[in-house]
């Protein structure tokens, strides 16, 4: 027997570009694994959960007993791989910078989990005998008596599940304080750069919606307000700070002239990380304003949710909240108001939005995120969050135009327009040029005021060499778009996806997978 | 701060790029007299993660855990296990820390679990589309009464007696700033649903028919009629169900001719949580599509021509359509549907039948068992997993009783009907795969002191 004197080479042989990145028979890149869907790797046989044996019992199912389901399943090995692998063709915040703006993509403290899950909140039942809850209803008071301190306001109505419900309860407590003055108005402004679940929410709730103006420095127009406000007019939703980064500095202004033709006040809540310990809406005269505990309180998006809206309310709307309400007795017990006794305790409420008492699991979280901040912390959170943006804005507004740069500071996001970039190039090959930099794009094209607006929020938990980097990619993107660089157009090249086809899939939908024959055979 | 990565020294170099003198610069736009000069009086300091986690433990030791005692409620909420993996899974941080999958190109991950999502809940509702969740079951509801509206273009609802009546009061809630009109009773204690009364209160102005499947007191009807009856009078069929575990062993809603089917989907995955957050399914026939309410995920190409998946038909939502939308909900509940489509992919249709056999087959021997106890008679001819005891005492007393005993015993329908004083009597129990023969003893022993 001789022994090989070659070993494993241990150096790397230089290979021409052209061979760099051959296909794969799998068409798996190393790390990055293509996966199929569960309905082609699975089957109706194969289980990843064992059960007892059920019970021989004769069936009491009415005679409606099912024939065929057609889900597939997986052992348990094949889901987790399955999942795992899928989750890798995902950004996230875990993975770095995700400045969409608006959205408030912070990090999302693992405290929180490990809290949610405790199983003295995460395994009670809703309807489980409040004698049994008190802990549970604790966390929501305690959750709801900082929500009130740290807005300045009266009430807050705990139930609704996101920011957009959040909008639907806080109108329906306008509405219900009109009607309870026997007072029908119809109408409700919205200025034009609001986020669209604002006129959504107010048509959802009956009313016509019009549109207020915003002057060109990005705010509302006061004298285009003042001139549309009358006695038709319900209330008016404005966004503080605005979808521009702007603070309305005329908030209070605007308030008293809503209030005194007898109109309400509705502040979008969802750039409150921006002010929060440093404003308080209640002294800005707002009436009602929802709370986004996803965004500013860091409850994890979840790829979509869930959120949770706890809405402030004014003196004037807070007896018109809905139910459930925990209310702290005398004896530092908490009791529910329901349809049982809302006609002794609360009996103007308008009645439930939800089936139960909200975004328990959010409420829990959030209420970690608070108390690990205090109310020293949480007015750092602003300051950093307004800093960093700030911080984005003037270290760019060079090669971007930045189209209210010159209306003072901005508040918690930067704001650009595509002028500027060479014929051709647009928002979207910046963005798409970010994926291939290792970031999450900012939120694009919105607000429509702007045109191929990039709204860029980086949040208070991004370090300076974060942001120095993100800069670093931004400016080099805008430098190639305005010099024309027609390979910025085929972005992004190193994601699992090119550029998807988004007119196919909506003008041939697919919503649903099928069997490849059977599909052929319906069409 | 443990979170809050800038130090004092970075943010003097970023005052200095900006051109901004101090922190308090970059408020100036804040009218004076808002400005707050120090922090919010009377409020605590910032905590250390172990004093925030000994203070959350104290508060969920104040709890009684569905675990922890013998546990029956139910109600449109139930306690299932969850398999280990799939909390695992759903706290990766790809997942939990992602969001909306609006860049498609980097969110394949959550795009093609949604696409598996809405298939697994069209087939197991028995339509031909499902969309990529709502909030809950009662809010799904709510939005499937507005899509028949939109429909038919009638503002007329019929709502079961067998409803959950919080849903019926969700409904109601938003019924008065939208103008339909809802025809609503509280149930009867008989062991029939009310599918008859249902199609002779049909007529040419109604939108919709709303019936729960199983229904709040557990009985079960045959949809079909119904469906007929109200396809006949040109409205739809809303079937809502809030135990789809159910469906591992029952026909379908869709099967039966229901046009929009809604549910709660907190069975599978999601977990008690004290009421969320939950999952709201919502599926339809294919030809209702595009009067959908919530996010829709399509399959599509990309431009290398490889499959990926898409948010499609967006010009039904919100960011698109503004006042025109068709519903409002922006966030939905992603991670929820994540974890329910996790949990059924584990299953698998031969695990869930295991799943929803074991249920019926303890339910039965449950209610067989609890029907011995003298005062007490069960309701039901038909049920799944939960069925209703007619008690000879106000049902709420003797729920609040079983818990000073350590019982979790079921929900009453005072609690539910507050204003149907008749069938106070009424307890409605649910019987899992997490009950075990010492815990239906249990209840029956309680009950049986209890009613003595």
């Amino acid at each position: 027997m001789t022994m090989l004197k070659e070993g494993r080479p241990t150096t790397p042989v230089a290979v021409a570009d052209a061979h760099m990145a051959p296909a794969t028979v799998t068409g798996n890149r190393a790390l990055m694994l293509e996966e199929a869907l569960i309905f082609e790797i699975g089957s109706t046989e194969t289980t990843g959960v064992d059960f007892a044996p059920a019970p021989k019992v004769a069936s009491r199912l009415g005679g409606l007993e099912r024939k065929t389901i057609g889900l597939p399943g997986l052992s348990e090995q094949e889901t987790v791989r399955h999942y795992t692998r899928l989750s890798r063709q995902n950004y996230a915040i875990d993975l770095g910078l995700f400045p969409l703006g608006s959205c408030t993509m912070k990090h999302n403290p693992r405290l929180n989990e490990k809290v949610a899950r405790m199983p003295g909140f995460a395994d009670l039942h809703p309807l489980a005998p409040q004698s049994t809850v008190q802990g549970a209803l604790g966390v929501i008071n305690e959750l709801a008596v900082w929500l009130i301190k740290l807005t300045g306001m009266h009430g807050v109505a705990m139930t609704p599940k996101a920011g957009a419900h959040g909008e639907l309860c806080g109108l329906l407590c306008i509405r219900a304080a009109l009607e309870a003055r026997g007072d029908a108005r119809r109408v409700v402004l919205v200025p034009e750069s609001a986020h669209g679940t604002n006129p959504a929410t107010a048509a959802f709730c009956g009313y016509q919606v019009e549109d207020i103006p915003a002057t060109p420095e990005g705010r509302v127009d006061l004298a285009a307000l003042k001139a549309r406000l009358g006695p038709d007019v319900a209330a008016v939703m404005i966004t503080n700070p605005n979808t521009c980064g702007l603070f309305e500095r005329d908030m209070k202004v605007i308030s008293d002239a809503v209030h005194a033709v007898g109109a309400f006040v509705y502040c979008d809540g969802a750039n409150f990380n921006a002010i929060v310990g440093r404003v308080r809406p209640g002294d800005l005269g707002v009436d009602a304003m929802h709370i986004n505990l996803h965004k500013t309180f860091s409850t994890p998006h979840g790829g979509g949710g869930p959120g949770s809206g706890p809405v402030v309310l004014s003196e004037a709307l807070s007896p018109f909240g809905p139910l459930p309400y925990t209310a702290r007795m005398a004896d530092g017990s908490i009791h529910l108001i329901e349809e049982e006794n809302v006609g002794e305790e609360m009996p103007q409420s308008f009645g439930r939005m939800s089936a139960f008492h909200g975004q328990m699991g959010m409420f829990t979280r959030a209420l970690a995120y608070i108390m690990s901040h205090g109310a020293d912390g949480l007015r750092q959170v602003a300051e950093d969050a307004v800093l960093n943006a700030n911080y984005i804005l003037r270290s760019l507004d060079d090669v971007l135009d930045a189209p209210f740069g010159t209306s003072g500071p901005c508040m918690h996001e930067a704001l650009f327009s595509d002028k500027g970039l060479a014929e051709g190039f647009t928002t979207l090959d910046i963005a798409k040029g970010l994926i291939d930099e290792g970031f999450h794009p900012m939120t694009m094209y919105f607000p429509l005021v702007v045109h191929g607006a990039m709204l860029i929020e980086p949040t208070e938990t991004e370090s300076k060499a974060a942001l120095d980097q993100f800069i670093l990619a931004l400016r080099s993107l805008a430098e190639r778009a305005k010099a024309g660089d027609e390979a910025l157009k085929g972005a992004p090249y190193h994601a699992p996806r090119r550029r998807l086809d988004e007119t196919l899939a909506a003008r041939k939908p697919v919503l649903t997978w099928e069997a490849p024959g059977l599909a052929q055979a319906a069409e | 701060m443990r979170y809050l990565p800038l130090t004092d020294t970075d943010r003097q170099a970023m005052l200095a790029t900006i051109g901004a003198a101090s922190i308090d610069d970059l408020f100036v736009d804040v009218p004076a007299e808002a400005r707050l000069s120090g922090q919010i009086e009377g409020l605590p300091d910032h905590a250390s993660e172990l004093a925030v986690e000994r203070h959350m433990s104290k508060l969920a030791r104040q709890n009684l855990s569905a675990g922890e005692a013998p546990f029956f409620l139910g109600a449109g909420a139930y306690k299932h296990h969850v398999p280990a993996s799939v909390d695992h899974l759903i706290q990766r941080g790809e997942f939990l820390t992602a969001y909306t999958p609006y860049q498609p190109e980097i969110a394949q991950g959550t795009l093609q679990v949604l696409f598996e999502f809405q298939t697994q809940v069209a087939r197991l509702l028995g339509c031909d589309v499902a969309n990529a969740s709502m909030y809950d079951g009662s809010t799904a509801c709510w939005e499937a009464i507005g899509m028949a509206r939109r429909i038919t273009k009638r503002g007329k609802a019929i709502l079961s007696s067998g409803l959950h009546p919080h849903y019926v009061s969700v409904a109601r809630t938003m019924a008065k700033f939208t103008g339909d009109v809802l025809a609503h009773e509280a149930p009867t204690l008989t062991a029939q649903t009310d599918i008859d009364a249902l199609i002779a209160a049909i007529d040419k102005d109604v939108s919709c028919v709303v019936v729960q499947y199983p229904d709040i007191l557990g009985r079960i009807a045959d949809l079909t009629p119904l469906a007929d009856a109200a396809h006949a009078a040109g409205a739809l069929l809303v079937a809502v169900v809030t135990e789809p575990v159910a469906l591992g062993a029952l026909v379908p809603p869709g099967e039966m001719g229901a046009d929009i089917v809604v549910g709660e989907g907190q069975s599978i995955g999601v977990g008690l949580q004290f009421g969320g957050p939950y999952l709201g399914l919502f599926a339809c026939k294919q030809k209702y599509v595009r009067q959908m309410p919530g996010r829709l995920c399509g399959e599509t190409v990309d431009a290398a021509g490889k499959r990926g998946f898409v948010l499609t038909l967006s010009t039904r939502e919100q960011h698109i359509r503004r006042e025109k939308a068709t519903s409002n909900i922006c966030t939905n509940s992603g991670l929820c549907a994540l974890a329910f489509s996790i949990h059924m992919t584990l299953l698998g249709e031969r695990g869930l039948r295991d799943m929803a056999s074991l249920n019926h087959g303890l339910a039965v021997q449950a209610a067989d068992r609890l029907a011995q106890v003298p005062g007490v008679t069960l309701l039901n001819d038909s049920f799944f997993n939960e069925f209703t005891l007619v008690l000879t005492k106000d049902a709420r007393d003797v729920v609040r009783s079983l818990a000073d005993k350590g019982v979790l015993g079921g929900v009453s329908l005072g609690r539910l009907f507050p204003d149907a004083p008749a069938i106070g009597k009424g307890l409605v129990v649910a019987v899992t795969e997490t009950v075990t023969a010492e815990d239906i003893e249990a209840l029956a022993t309680a009950l049986e002191e209890e009613l003595a």
